[in-house]
């Protein structure tokens, strides 16, 4: 029986149980005791006992049963010997498997027992295998399917029986007196709960999985190697070969990535603080109504865009221009860390801007009224008060952006050049730690080798670089909102 | 009057006046005005130039060139042996680009025995003739034998030379079209045979290697699925966690690090998810490669912390004046939640799921890291199948060489553009209306 | 509505008669109105501001009293819907002139405010940004001078002397009030607007503002905003009523508090709103 299906009546159980539950529970309404809580609380506690044990029972059974699967496989496999033809054992299981998701689709009574037979008849049903399964796997894959559809079978009717066991149970308890509300309550709140945690797994999920990439690429190269190499030349893995030994510099990227942010910074700060203190303190409730959309709109731009801003238009604009002003060679690239700088510089103004102008607003009317009382001007008023009264918050809120220039991707793929060069001249190309995890992890490639596993501990390097200036930057905002709370 | 004797008293009294650098403030004033003005015009001005060279590289994808010609579906050509009605593949292996060279050699007057010009017609007509017409006689095979005008793609050089995009005053050997294939395509244009025509197959094709036959089809597809995806799983799950947190989480350690975990996750680059999703969704997982279930589930996880904060803006801008009332009827907390409190934040639930959701659309880095950077000639008919979207479309189009890919590439953008816009200004105006002032 | 506004004119104009010849008019409101967008928040005010006396308004909350304070160095201007009509002389000068400067206005006539709000800066800097940004003080040794006297006015400079460099915010309320006085004062104003003073303050903090404000009068003119007919009885001089954004009566403080000619002053007075 598919999943699907079990889950299905499930539901089913659970809706009936709901219904019985609700009826009851209302026949109870008009009797002489006040009935604690609603028919159709009643109700959905039915349905939640019927439903909720059933639905984790099922899903504990499908994960279990797919390990024991992949274990009985293992078992059945012959003993692994320098000869065998298949490249490493987690392929020879999965080989296996697939073969028997194939044979699913043929009569198993007349299965041939080479594979060479067996191809045409699977491809004829429209199923494409690997060429290098082996005739073996045949009765290991037929014996699986038997193991299989056993634990499916058995799995579907305790989860079955669970359900309706839950819903009886549900059922008997109704009474006037019970309290079905708080106990669906209890348990929506558990659910909200569950919902809320999600932020923390994600981050756990983060953390974990880049880590155990990076260690195992640590297992080849060196964490030295890495963190402080300034060669950055990974070579290609062929597939299988083990691959020649490439070299992991980090520095070269950290480099780029942090000159192409300090560019777009040297950008973004100026115009995006001005532009938050002019819609702050001059521009009349008109210009607002414009110019605030109207740079919502610029922050809603995606990225790429941008990207191919640069790329299409700006670079070849500034490429040409230079080469007009020299008389003949141009001196900026047509990928350049001045022209990505640039771009993502226009990128993040709305960023700085919506973010400062939260932190402007912020500084009580009474800062702004004393100064003006003294007869100070608008910009005086701003310059000696409001901004330094600000500025704890504006550090944060340039923190926040510094943390958004060095995880953009879509800009520096385009934009920035992917040769890993280390230089001083900003109109030359550099490349980035998201343009090399992005090199490294497109485009064919092989799971386990250093060249892909890099890009995980540049993922990590990146995330552990973002989390502090974001936790950073975090902290200050607060306790900089606190201040004037 | 009373006061004309206060009055000299009053200039007695008044105190000179002191010299408080007036002039050179105002003018500092000014200057710091004009560079208010002057950055917003900055930014403003970025937009405008941006979306203007978009724009005005893009509009002509709109428009494709086709030629109307009387194709002639000879048997001969198609089916020599008459055996269609056994093996009915002969129709699909036919020879139907010569059907379409046939009709335009006849159109063109050129004598076919001449083989120096035929030769020059070659690159005319787009290679998408083939299907088009195959797909013709597969729907109906009783077109065999008969004539009939079909609407036949140019091909993309001939495209971008209708449109007046390739310039004909460079040397002829090195551009793209001939001096005879212009000559022949103003023949045609003055008879009105060949002429542009709005270009459906930009928002239906899928990939192809040919930029007149390539088109979005899938990519709008995969992108819709993924929003569905997001929507669903995003939504639910981001109401609830704010829910809790504003409404039922008391201030304790696990709180605190919901909270630093949420504002985090805000702030993390894209590209990490990407990363999470490779690993974990499609490594330990096993879930396919390009699809756009998993796609779905990493822009979901990227869009969960955007959703959390406005939700929690929202339901903390609703006065606590309301809360004390529902409670004072004898409400339970869920209830006065889910009753009042929840339904009073709507708008701005909504407001901030629109921008979360346009957001994942323009997302592109971590799609590019879960495979959606793949070649997908086909219609994924789950969510499941390999699929692309939007953004990674035109980014697969940025990395081509070919002008007409550029072309297609900013109409692409444009379609992106139009979405987001629609999405964000709808979020804009949600908000303006339904700001309240409590 | 014209018979009050003649009858408070008349009061103006006896208590002119009976004033001392020192009494100069240094401020003068004439059919003051203010506009809210459309809504009208002040009504014909006349009102004058004598010479080296505490003029307190007082009256109901809303009444408009800290509406008619704000007109009077032009704070009104930062509140982009804010209308004001009539004429407000300084020194027989019309502020609301063109010629007028709203900066050097506000140099000359300075406001403290209902909340203390020092700047986040140190006590030092807070008294100094006044002449700073006028210019006032040539050297160090000047600026050293202004605040050290300016804070010997406010009466605070016993109690911060000490410790100049630290955050102004750090002080008890009552301190950070007279810190606000002495950043006013540190401009040498001729008028001090003050809006509430003691409202945020608690009885002995209140007693030592009142104090100062007693002392002040000597050099300065002032105008007190106050929501307390004691604090109005013990520090003013001249007090105007005003009620839901008129004008309602004014006179010297001693006839004010014991036969007001108004019913509606009686009954402010007597507590019968308020």
């Amino acid at each position: 029986m598919s999943s699907l299906l079990v889950l299905a009546i499930v539901v089913a159980i659970g809706v009936v149980a709901f219904l019985i539950g609700r009826q009851r529970a209302a026949a109870h309404e008009n009797g002489t005791v006040k009935p604690h809580s609603r028919a159709h609380y009643h109700g959905w506690w039915a349905f939640l006992l019927a439903v909720l044990p059933a639905l984790l029972l099922l899903a504990v059974w499908t994960i279990g049963s797919s390990v024991y699967l992949d274990r009985h496989i293992h078992a059945a496999l012959p003993e692994r010997t320098a000869d065998s033809k298949v490249a490493s054992e987690a392929l020879d299981v999965s080989l296996v498997k697939s073969l028997a998701k194939g044979i699913r689709r043929l009569d198993a009574n007349t299965l041939p027992a080479s594979f060479a037979e067996l191809q045409p008849l699977l491809a004829a049903k429209g199923v494409a295998l690997a060429t290098d399964t082996q005739d073996y796997m045949i009765p290991i894959a037929v014996e699986a399917n038997k193991v299989q559809d056993r634990l499916g079978l058995f799995g579907a009717v305790i989860t079955l029986a669970l359900a309706i066991a839950g819903a009886f149970y549900a059922l008997r308890q109704i009474a006037p007196r019970a309290r079905a509300r708080n106990n669906v309550e209890r348990l929506m709140l558990w659910g909200l709960l569950a919902a809320s945690t999600i932020a923390i797994l994600t981050t756990i999920g983060i953390v974990l999985s880049m880590l155990f990439q990076t260690i195992t690429f640590f297992e080849s190269v060196s964490p030295m190697s890495f963190f402080f190499g300034t060669v950055w030349d990974p070579r290609f893995a062929d597939a299988g070969s083990g691959g020649s030994q490439g070299q992991f510099g980090l520095i070269p990227l950290l480099a780029g990535t942090l000159y192409i942010a300090a560019v777009a910074l040297l950008v973004a700060v100026p115009v995006g603080l001005m532009s938050a203190v002019y819609m702050a303190e001059y521009a009349s409730p008109k210009v607002r109504g414009v110019v605030k959309p109207a740079l919502e709109l610029l922050a809603g731009i995606p990225t790429i865009v941008y990207g191919i801003f640069a790329v299409v238009t700006l670079g070849p604009f500034l490429r040409d221009l230079s080469a007009a002003l020299t008389g003949g060679s141009p001196f900026i690239q047509g990928q350049s860390i001045f022209t990505a700088g640039l771009v993502m510089g226009i990128m993040l103004i709305p960023v700085v801007s919506s973010l400062s102008d939260d932190i402007i607003t912020a500084v009580p009317r009474a800062m702004r009224d004393g100064s003006l009382g003294l007869g100070a001007t608008r910009s005086e008023t701003i310059k000696r008060v409001i901004l330094p009264a600000a500025l704890p918050g504006i550090v944060g809120a340039i923190l926040l952006t510094a943390s958004r220039a060095i995880g953009e991707t879509m800009i520096v793929v385009l934009a920035a050049g992917v040769a890993a060069n280390l230089t001083v001249n900003p109109f030359e190309a550099m490349t980035t730690i998201t343009v090399k995890i992005v090199n490294q992890l497109t485009g064919d490639l092989e799971f386990n080798s250093p060249q892909t596993l890099v890009a995980f501990a540049l993922g990590l390097t990146l995330f552990a670089l973002t989390l502090v200036m974001n936790i950073v930057a975090l902290y200050i905002v607060r306790k900089y909102r606190e201040q004037y709370e | 009057m009373t006061d004309i004797p206060m009055d000299s008293m009053v200039r007695a009294a008044a105190h000179p006046r002191r010299d408080i650098g007036l002039k050179a403030r105002y003018a500092a004033e000014r200057r710091f005005r004009i560079y208010g003005a002057l950055a917003i015009s900055v930014g403003l001005a970025f937009l405008a130039i941006m979306l203007i060279t978009i724009v005005s590289k893009g509009y002509t994808a709109f428009w494709q060139t086709t030629v109307t010609l009387p194709i002639n579906f000879d048997e001969k050509l198609i089916d020599p042996s008459n055996k269609r009605a056994t093996d009915p593949s002969v129709l699909i292996k036919a020879n139907y680009p010569k059907l379409a060279e046939r009709a335009l050699i006849a159109k063109l007057g050129i004598d076919p025995s001449n083989k120096p010009m035929v030769m020059k017609l070659k690159g005319f007509l787009s290679e998408g003739a083939r299907v088009q017409l195959r797909d013709i006689v597969a729907a109906d095979p009783s077109v065999i034998g008969t004539t009939r005008d079909v609407n036949i793609l140019a091909a993309a050089n001939l495209d971008s030379a209708f449109k007046g995009q390739i310039d004909l005053s460079v040397e002829e050997a090195r551009r793209k079209v001939s001096d005879q294939q212009i000559t022949w395509m103003n023949k045609l244009k003055a008879d009105g045979v060949m002429a542009e025509h709005f270009n459906t197959g930009l928002f239906s094709y899928g990939a192809s290697s040919r930029p007149e036959t390539s088109g979005m089809g899938v990519a709008i597809i995969g992108s819709f699925y993924m929003m569905v995806i997001v929507l669903l799983l995003a939504l639910p799950i981001g109401v609830a966690a704010s829910i809790y947190l504003e409404e039922f989480a008391k201030k304790n350690r696990l709180t605190d690090l919901i909270e630093v975990n949420i504002n985090n996750l805000a702030a993390v680059p894209s590209i990490v998810f990407g990363l999470l999703g490779l690993a974990v969704f499609i490594n330990f997982l096993g879930m396919p490669r390009s699809a756009a279930f998993v796609g779905g589930l990493v822009l979901t996880l990227m869009t969960l912390p955007t959703i959390i904060i406005a939700t929690r803006a929202a339901l903390a801008a609703v006065p606590p004046s309301i809360r004390s009332a529902a409670l004072g009827l004898g409400a339970s907390k869920m209830q006065m939640v889910f009753h009042h409190i929840l339904p009073l934040a709507a708008p701005g639930i909504l407001t901030g799921t629109i921008i979360g959701l346009a957001r994942a659309l323009g997302e592109t880095a971590p799609l590019l890291l879960i495979g959606m950077v793949a070649f997908v000639a086909d219609y994924p008919t789950t969510p499941f199948d390999p699929a692309t979207a939007l953004p990674v479309q035109i980014y697969m189009w940025a990395n081509e060489a070919e002008r007409a890919f550029v072309e297609r590439m900013s109409g692409a953008i444009i379609i992106l553009l139009v979405f987001l816009m629609a999405m964000n200004i709808t979020a804009i105006v949600l908000r303006r209306r339904f700001e309240r002032r409590w | 509505m014209n018979i009050m506004t003649e009858q408070s004119l008349e009061n103006a104009v006896g208590d002119k008669m009976n004033a001392k010849s020192n009494e100069v008019i240094k401020m003068r409101g004439d059919k003051v109105g203010v506009f809210y967008g459309d809504k009208q928040a002040l009504f014909d005010v006349n009102l004058d501001v004598r010479l080296n006396q505490v003029t307190a308004l007082i009256g109901p909350s809303g009444c408009g009293k800290s509406t008619f304070l704000r007109c009077l160095n032009r704070m009104n201007d930062t509140i982009d819907s804010a209308r004001v009509t009539g004429k407000i002389t300084l020194d027989e000068e019309d502020i609301y002139d063109k010629n007028i400067d709203v900066v050097e206005l506000r140099a000359r006539v300075g406001m403290v405010f209902q909340k203390p709000n020092p700047f986040p800066k140190s006590i030092y800097e807070n008294v100094a940004y006044g002449p700073r940004i006028h210019g006032l003080a040539k050297r160090k040794t000047d600026m050293d001078q202004i605040v050290e006297s300016s804070l010997k006015k406010a009466a605070i400079w016993n109690e911060v002397k000490d410790r100049l460099q630290e955050p102004g915010t750090g002080l008890s309320g009552g301190q950070q009030q007279r810190l606000c006085i002495a950043r006013a004062i540190a401009v040498s104003p001729e008028v001090i607007l003050m809006d509430e003073p003691c409202s945020a303050l608690d009885p002995i903090a209140t007693a030592r503002v009142e104090e100062l404000i007693d002392e002040l009068r000597q050099n300065y003119t002032i105008v007190i905003v106050t929501h307390s007919m004691q604090q109005a009885a013990r520090v003013s001089q001249r007090t105007a009523m005003f009620h839901l954004g008129y004008l309602v009566e004014e006179g010297a403080t001693d006839k004010m508090f014991t036969n007001p000619d108004d019913k509606r002053t009686q009954d402010y007075i007597t507590g019968r709103f308020g």
